[in-house]
């Protein structure tokens, strides 16, 4: 039951964007989160998805494991399209009641708007989806190197991330264990209110809370029994190097960059 | 109390990328007052099994009828049914969270609506039935030592008085004393309580000792069933799906291929020994011995 939430849920497959260096992928979802932002014209918006229909061919992840984010945001969504639809000032298109009404720029700004978060909510789901938390974390570690230079410890917060990733899934999975043995001992987890519902998950929390310390510790200790001390001099077995593939893609992050900027530049002069 | 299981299916992470076929068609009958042994490979989708017996987890299809009732029909009442299925998980010492051991055993019948005092005088019992002395109920569970821990834990769920218990693994990592301790304790409640027990298990010589019916699943289906000696006798078949007899009925054969004329069907040493005496006795021995 509580495995059906999905973090970053990666989704095995065989395609070139799955076999994309992870920080190409780090720099592609931000260059499109970006570019989301820098138009205002209707033809950016068709490069955008052009750009992102073509990835999600190429990453072969069927399209329903992409909107499963969209669940998670729908409120914001709905909130932020009302109230652009609603609140914004201009030519009036469609009057309601009073004040309230629609305009032409509250219904251009509540379609932008809903198609940018969409958009944007999509474009890292592509990411999470075609990239296992490994190897994001590696792609993370390597790509912030240069800051070490004004001392950032890259490496242990990389290594802290990778490790509280690990354990999301043997968390939930403990969580789900312990539930259903407390519910096989009659526990109700469902009906009361708000503060007898917050007392019923005792029972849940104590042994979660142990059965993490206990972990934690002997990750610890199993780190430590292979000489564990931290990234210096440290090598790696599957190190990041960039590949041909790699080069393309970069080069192909260029040319969107710079199509949307054209756009964008060609609309607001026409 | 009796259980059927009609053409039960289960997937795990159904709609999703990550989909296991965990149970495929299982029709099985659990007789009232029977002890069964339920044996299997790792992942073969055991404690799937037992999972849906007390309703934890929802069938795909199929059904189960425990006293004839249908589990899955409108308004069956799933906290009822579990005060009669008793599920100990494997580890169950994991599960622990009072202040005290007395306390923790108290939750099950608690969570039933019984009255503080009823509820302790469930609890006492339980806790003299695993053979967990006086002396550490007001001691915090997490101060035990594993073994205790254990039958704490299990005195827990049987602190409910089910009519039917399940054991998930319950000697798991106990020592030789402790884990003989344990199936004693049940064996007992078996007796004494008239309980219908469900062992989950990977040693053969205990499901041989105590069960008077044995379960074999197979990648989520049901392989044999039957008496330890009728499904001992696969042990070709066995094998071949990582299972194994107890060592015994592997003695037995070899003592029959030298000729002796022994009941190579026998699944415990005392069965074992009796035959081997036997043999013996009446003087039938292969030529050279
Ligand atoms: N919570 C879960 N989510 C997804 N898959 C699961 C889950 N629990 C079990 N499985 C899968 O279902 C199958 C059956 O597992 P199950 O735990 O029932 O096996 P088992 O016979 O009890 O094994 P073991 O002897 O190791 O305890 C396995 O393939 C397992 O990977
Ligand atoms: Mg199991």
């Amino acid at each position: 039951m509580i495995r059906d939430i999905t973090i970053g849920q990666y989704y095995p497959a065989d395609s070139v964007i799955h076999k994309l260096d992870p920080r190409v992928k780090l720099v592609g979802t931000m260059v499109f989160l970006v570019s989301l932002f820098l138009f205002q014209s209707f033809s950016g918006y068709i490069a955008a998805t052009v750009f992102l229909g073509c990835v999600i061919k190429l990453s072969k992840v069927p399209l329903k494991f992409m909107l499963k984010g969209l669940k998670a945001v729908f409120i914001l969504l709905l909130f932020s399209v009302v109230f652009n639809l609603f609140l914004t000032d201009g030519e009036t298109l469609l009057p309601i009641f009073g004040k309230l009404r629609i305009t032409k720029e509250g219904l251009r700004l509540a379609v932008f708007m809903a198609i940018r978060l969409v958009y944007l909510i999509i474009g890292t789901s592509i990411m999470t989806l075609t990239t296992t938390p490994n190897d994001l974390t590696d792609g993370l570690e390597k790509g912030l190197r240069p800051l070490k230079k004004i001392r950032v410890p890259v490496h242990e917060i990389a290594m802290m991330m990778s490790i509280a990733l690990r354990f999301i899934p043997i968390l939930l999975e403990e969580t789900d264990k312990i539930m259903k043995a407390q519910m096989a001992r009659g526990a109700d987890f469902e009906s009361g209110n708000f503060i007898q519902r917050a007392r019923n998950m005792i029972p849940i929390l104590v042994p979660l809370f142990i059965s993490a310390f206990r972990r934690a510790n002997d990750l610890a200790m199993a780190m430590e029994a292979r000489c564990y001390h931290g990234g210096e001099g440290r090598t790696k077995m599957k190190p990041l190097i960039y590949k041909t593939r790699d080069k393309i893609a970069y080069g192909t992050f260029v040319i969107y960059l710079l199509t949307v900027i054209g756009v964008n530049m060609v609309s607001r002069v026409l | 109390m009796s259980i059927k299981i009609e053409n039960l299916n289960y997937i795990y992470g159904k709609g999703t990328a990550y989909e296991i076929k965990a149970l495929s068609d299982i029709n099985l009958t659990i007789e009232d007052g029977e002890f069964i042994g339920l044996i299997g490979h790792t992942g073969s989708g055991k404690s799937t099994l037992i999972q849906h017996l007390n309703g934890l987890v929802k069938a795909d299809s199929g059904a189960i009828y425990v006293n004839g009732e249908n589990i899955y029909q409108d308004g069956y009442s799933m906290k009822k049914l579990r005060g009669k299925v008793g599920l100990v998980f494997q580890y169950p010492e994991h599960q622990l969270f009072e202040v005290d051991v007395f306390s923790d055993v108290c939750f099950g019948p608690k969570n039933q609506g019984l009255s503080t005092e009823e509820a302790a005088k469930k609890a006492r019992l339980a806790l003299q039935s695993v053979g967990l002395s006086e002396k550490y109920y007001k001691q915090s569970p997490f101060e035990l030592s594993g073994g205790q821990k254990r039958r704490a834990a299990i005195a827990g769920v049987l602190a409910m008085e089910p009519d039917v218990l399940i054991l998930d693994e319950p000697m798991a990592g106990l020592d030789p004393k402790g884990r003989d301790e344990i199936l004693d304790k049940i064996a007992r409640l078996h007796r004494e309580r008239h309980l219908t027990i469900i062992l989950v298990s990977h040693s053969m010589e205990d499901v041989a000792k105590y069960a008077d019916r044995l379960i074999v699943m197979n990648r989520g289906s049901v392989q044999f069933q039957g008496t330890p000696r009728e499904v001992f006798s696969h042990y070709k078949e066995l094998e071949k799906i990582g299972l194994s007899a107890p060592q015994i009925t592997y003695l037995m054969h070899e003592l029959k291929k030298k000729g002796f004329s022994v009941d190579v069907d026998a699944a415990t040493v005392s069965e074992a020994k009796e035959s081997i005496l036997k043999c013996l006795r009446t003087g039938k021995r292969p030529e050279g011995v």
